[in-house]
């Protein structure tokens, strides 16, 4: 058994690349060294030959704690992390434009606080590892890896004072990861030391109720929000202030989610001074980090409220507000002025007002809406709701592809990006496939393995098709010009005359041909007909990005409300998302639902409370509510292609997390049209308690109000 | 989630078991369905010395009418309630009320009375049986006992039953054919643990409510009547506006539990639409 006084040489899980100081001394130790910050903690690990063994054992570790006063509320008075820390590390500010000046000078303000609830991914799977030093070549390998597998073994290298050359990651197949899996844990630490030391394999699955409280949570902020507005609804100025609670440490993404939720918070619309401040602040709860469409869930939410107040405010449809505020695609590429991700936001495509038009006739918006008012005047609370949203995706720097067509015409594409079970492979032999001239089905996509390229950067961000499918892309391009060469040689033929078509280079439908496998064996080493050409039908590709890009969508819900317990019921569901160039539409679709299952479970069902004591309250599946068969509707998806990204040929722009980001946002939307009352949700998840308590508070301000007006 | 070391014990008939019980004692349990008590284990909330796994006592696995009873042995699964398990209102009810339970794995291999002996409040099983007068029996080395489920329940989680004794069968009340049953569940999601229940059954004669019982669960510590909803009925003709000043009446009376998720205030509140609700599906049953 260890404790953290065995791990006192190791240091704690580094972040990444951020440019904000004085992180550090918030990082978390593999072990709790002296203090203990949040329930889920690791103190002690126990190695043992059985799981039943090991549990025994760890029962019998007892830990001596004096109890402090936790800091539970991130809006509260900043307590003390350590002597001399703050646990507010750092304030991000971002922002444009003379935002003082502009308030000054308008005649309407509106300002809201909205609250978004503490949630996370949780994959089919929980974490697992399998740690073993190879004495004989001397080499660490780590199984379980995921996400950022690269990076991940630059940093355990620097941790235990290795090579890179002498550590291995390797992938297996897993069900998601959703931004949570993938990330350096402590666990990750403490096998690789314990293989290392005791130069045995060791072994760790998670469990559910582990990973209810020690995999990263996500989501929990408190926004304070204030828009002056012109009386057409046009937003003159925003000032934000964002209340980040990022749990007991900071883990590998450092400040970034805080960061981004303030540097996207604008969407789709054009504002022309914006000031924003957040407050990125440790509590005693687990740590928080990324979450599928992490700061857009929240900040979307925010935005669309703030839209539908001014609506409210000024008499006008919240849609108008909307048009009013939208940036033209004639504005594109939009230059926001603001980071996120350690890039400019530069939006670089994008019909917003097309998109809404379309959203609405897609999902029937004026019938819904004629439905909607009947079965509400004959007593029933349904309602409708919208929500408007941009994506990011494609985030760079960089990604290579190495590519070889085999002796028997099969391709092979190696890649550093990795598979989070989104089908990646697919697309990447679809790109593949159809800019070489095979068929997809001959294409092999391998990865999961550091070993076998130099560089990764992973899967996240909903990057893949984006940077690992442009340069597939250029090495497909590479690869058939190479083909072609040696083709027009052998065929005695113009390149300018041949194709490739399935796999056979031919000088039209009856001119004479050869397949791609026998090029590549006149290209072997030892081919006499090779001639002074580089070995292998092979090439290499770089694909080096500085910008993300982004994609945007809406979400359109319809709700019905039982009063009487507070219970809100999601009847039918639509999404419209423009991803610039559809590679698979039925991954794509995938991506959307599955991914609004999760913006479901935010906006309606889960979160992780926890007792004034910071016990967590939410450890089983029975607890910690996610969205099931029965509670998904029946879901209609559109998706299109107006707007293809500028910054790669094929206008990729990335899938992944659409379906989740404006859920929150068009759920209070429909559940405010049910109850007919504007402004109503002001927090997620909306479930049955806070319903029927909002609305009780709600009703008597207002005649609160209307008594004191009359 | 792996449980503790545990002695099992598989005795082939009730005599064996209630050996195992009395030469044991207070950390044996019993094991039928194994649906909560398995999942305990793994998480090392419960650590019981011993197993006495009464699967394979062939006594113990019987449903059958006897008289006016329906019983039900220690053994019945939740499963066997799908299709009614007696042509009357009673096993037409039953068979509505076990589609709330959990999700249809766990129907498989969980029991009625074992339900009632882990004493859940939000037990569905623990509702019918104190809500119809369900009569246990308890047998130990020591001989049999027949107690009400009222009183073998005293509390959440917690029960009369005495270390040596196995529940080996529950004896309910059929419903005579003047009877109308309805219940309503409120939960978050399918197959999750009721937050609130209610059920209602009465006699309907000369188009006025006799021998009305409503009973609530998941809102006390316990599953239990409520006199309160009961006398604003008793002798009235069924209407919309009285059931809800039934739910009203129920609402004033219960005391309901409180934790850190659910409030008492939420709790009380859905005792009136749980009541209200329950009535009106007793009175729009068909007979």
């Amino acid at each position: 058994m260890w404790t953290g006084q065995d791990l006192v040489e190791l240091p704690p899980i580094p972040f990444r690349a951020t440019a904000i100081k004085g992180l550090t001394p918030y990082c978390q130790p593999a072990l709790a060294q002296k203090t203990v910050r949040y329930v889920g903690e690791p103190i002690a690990v126990v190695f043992a030959e059985s799981p039943y063994t090991a549990e025994d054992a760890a029962d019998l570790v007892l830990a001596e704690i004096d109890e402090h006063e936790p800091y539970l509320d991130a809006p509260n008075e900043p307590a003390l992390f350590g002597p001399g820390l703050s646990c507010e590390p750092t304030i991000i500010e971002k922002g444009y434009g003379n935002v003082d000046e502009v308030f000054a000078a308008a005649d309407v303000f509106i300002e809201l606080e909205l609250n978004t609830g503490r949630h996370s991914a949780v994959p089919m799977e929980t974490r697992g590892l399998l740690a073993r030093y190879d004495s004989a070549r001397e080499v660490l390998e780590l199984h379980g890896a995921a996400k950022r597998p690269h990076w991940n073994r630059d940093q355990l290298a620097d941790l235990f004072k290795l090579s890179p050359g002498s550590i291995e990651l390797y992938e297996n197949s897993i069900g998601g990861g959703f931004g949570v899996r993938g990330e350096l844990y402590p666990e990750d630490l403490i096998l690789c030391q314990a293989a290392l030391t005791l130069k045995r394999p060791v072994k760790w699955i998670e469990d559910r109720r582990e990973h209810l409280m020690a995999t990263n949570h996500s989501r929990e902020q408190t926004h304070r929000i204030r828009a002056a507005v012109d009386e057409m609804g046009r937003i003159l100025a925003l000032d934000e202030t964002l209340f980040h609670d990022q749990g007991a440490y900071v883990r590998t993404h450092g400040a970034r989610v805080a960061d981004m939720t303030i540097g996207l918070l604008l969407g789709p619309y054009r504002v022309p001074a914006y000031r924003a401040r957040a407050h990125y602040r440790l509590t005693n709860k687990t740590p928080a980090a990324t979450y599928r469409a992490p700061g857009r869930f929240e900040g979307t939410f925010v935005r669309e409220r703030m839209i539908e107040a001014i609506a409210e405010r000024l008499s006008l449809d919240p849609m108008e507000v909307r048009r009013a505020n939208l940036i033209g695609s004639a504005e594109m590429p939009f230059e926001r002025g603001l980071s996120a991700l350690e890039t400019e936001v530069v939006l670089d495509s994008g019909d917003y007002a097309g998109l809404i038009e379309k959203a609405l006739d897609f999902a029937g918006w004026a019938e819904l809406r004629k439905q909607v008012d009947e079965r509400r005047a004959r007593g029933e609370c349904v309602g409708l709701g919208f929500g408007l949203f941009v994506e990011k995706s494609g985030l760079g720097p960089s990604e290579l592809v190495e590519m070889r067509v085999e002796m028997d015409g099969r391709v092979t594409v190696v890649t550093g990006a990795s598979s989070l079970g989104q089908g990646m492979e697919t697309a990447i032999a679809q790109i593949c496939a159809e800019t070489l001239g095979v068929d997809y089905r001959s294409v092999r996509v391998l990865h999961g393995d550091t070993n076998r390229i130099a560089y990764g950067f992973g899967a996240h961000a909903s990057r893949v098709t984006v940077m690992t499918g442009e340069a597939t892309r250029r090495a497909s391009v590479a690869v058939r010009d190479k083909a072609l060469d040696l083709a027009a040689e052998l065929l005695q033929r113009e390149v300018s005359e041949l194709e490739i078509v399935d796999g056979t280079v031919r000088a039209g439908e009856d001119g004479p041909s050869i397949t791609i496998g026998e090029i590549a064996r006149h290209l072997h080493p030892a081919s006499a007909s090779r001639g002074d050409r580089e070995p292998g039908l092979s090439s290499s590709a770089w694909f080096h990005s500085k910008h993300m890009n982004y994609p945007y969508g809406a979400h359109i819900a319809q709700v019905l409300i039982d009063k009487a317990t507070g219970h809100v019921k999601v009847e039918r569901y639509a999404i419209a998302y423009d991803v610039g160039r559809a590679v698979n539409p039925a991954m794509i679709e995938g991506q959307i639902v599955g991914g609004l299952a999760q913006g479901l479970g935010g906006a309606l069902y889960e979160e992780f409370l926890y007792d004034e004591g910071g016990q967590p309250l939410s450890v089983t599946l029975a607890d910690y509510k996610m969205v099931s068969a029965t509670e998904m509707p029946p879901v209609d998806v559109l998706i299109l292609e107006d707007a293809p990204s500028p910054l790669n040929p094929l206008g990729l722009k990335g899938a992944g997390e659409g379906g989740v980001n404006a859920a929150g946002a068009a759920i209070a939307s429909a559940v405010d049209d049910a109850l007919q009352r504007p402004g109503l949700v002001d927090r997620l998840p909306v479930t049955p308690q806070y319903l029927r308590r909002r609305l009780q508070a709600y009703d008597e301000a207002r005649s609160g109000s209307t008594e004191a007006s009359a | 989630m792996k449980p503790a070391p545990f002695v099992l014990h598989k005795p082939g008939t009730i005599a064996e078991a209630v050996a195992h019980l009395a030469q044991i004692g207070d950390d044996c349990l019993v094991l039928a369905g194994g649906q909560s008590l398995v999942p305990m284990m793994a998480l090392r909330v419960a650590y019981p010395s011993d197993l006495v796994d009464i699967n394979g006592i062939e006594a113990l696995r019987g449903i059958s009418v006897e008289g006016d009873k329906l019983v039900i042995g220690a053994t019945v699964r939740h499963a066997r309630f799908y299709d009614p398990v007696e042509p009357g209102p009673l096993g037409k009810l039953l068979s509505g009320v076990v589609s709330h339970i959990a999700h249809h794995p766990i129907r498989e291999r969980g029991t009625f009375c074992g339900s009632l002996a882990h004493a859940d409040p939000a037990s569905e099983w623990c509702l019918v049986a104190v809500t119809l007068g369900a009569k246990l029996k308890l047998v130990s080395q020591n001989g049999e006992r027949l107690v009400a489920a009222d009183d073998f329940i005293d509390g959440a989680m917690s029960t009369t039953r005495e270390p040596d004794e196995l529940l080996m069968e529950a004896r309910l009340p059929l419903l005579g054919g003047s009877a109308r049953a309805g219940f309503y569940e409120f939960n978050r999601r399918a197959g999750d643990f009721a937050i609130g229940m209610a059920l209602a059954a009465y006699d309907e004669v000369d188009g006025v409510m006799r021998n009305v019982r409503i009973g609530l669960g998941g809102i006390e510590d316990r599953a239990a009547r409520n006199a309160a909803a009961e006398a604003v009925l008793e002798g009235k003709a069924p209407a919309e506006a009285l059931f809800a000043d039934a739910g009203r009446a129920a609402a004033g009376s219960v005391d309901p539990m409180e934790d850190a998720t659910t409030s008492a205030d939420y709790r009380r509140d859905l005792s009136s639409v749980c009541v209200e609700r329950a009535l009106a599906a007793a009175a729009s049953a068909t007979k």
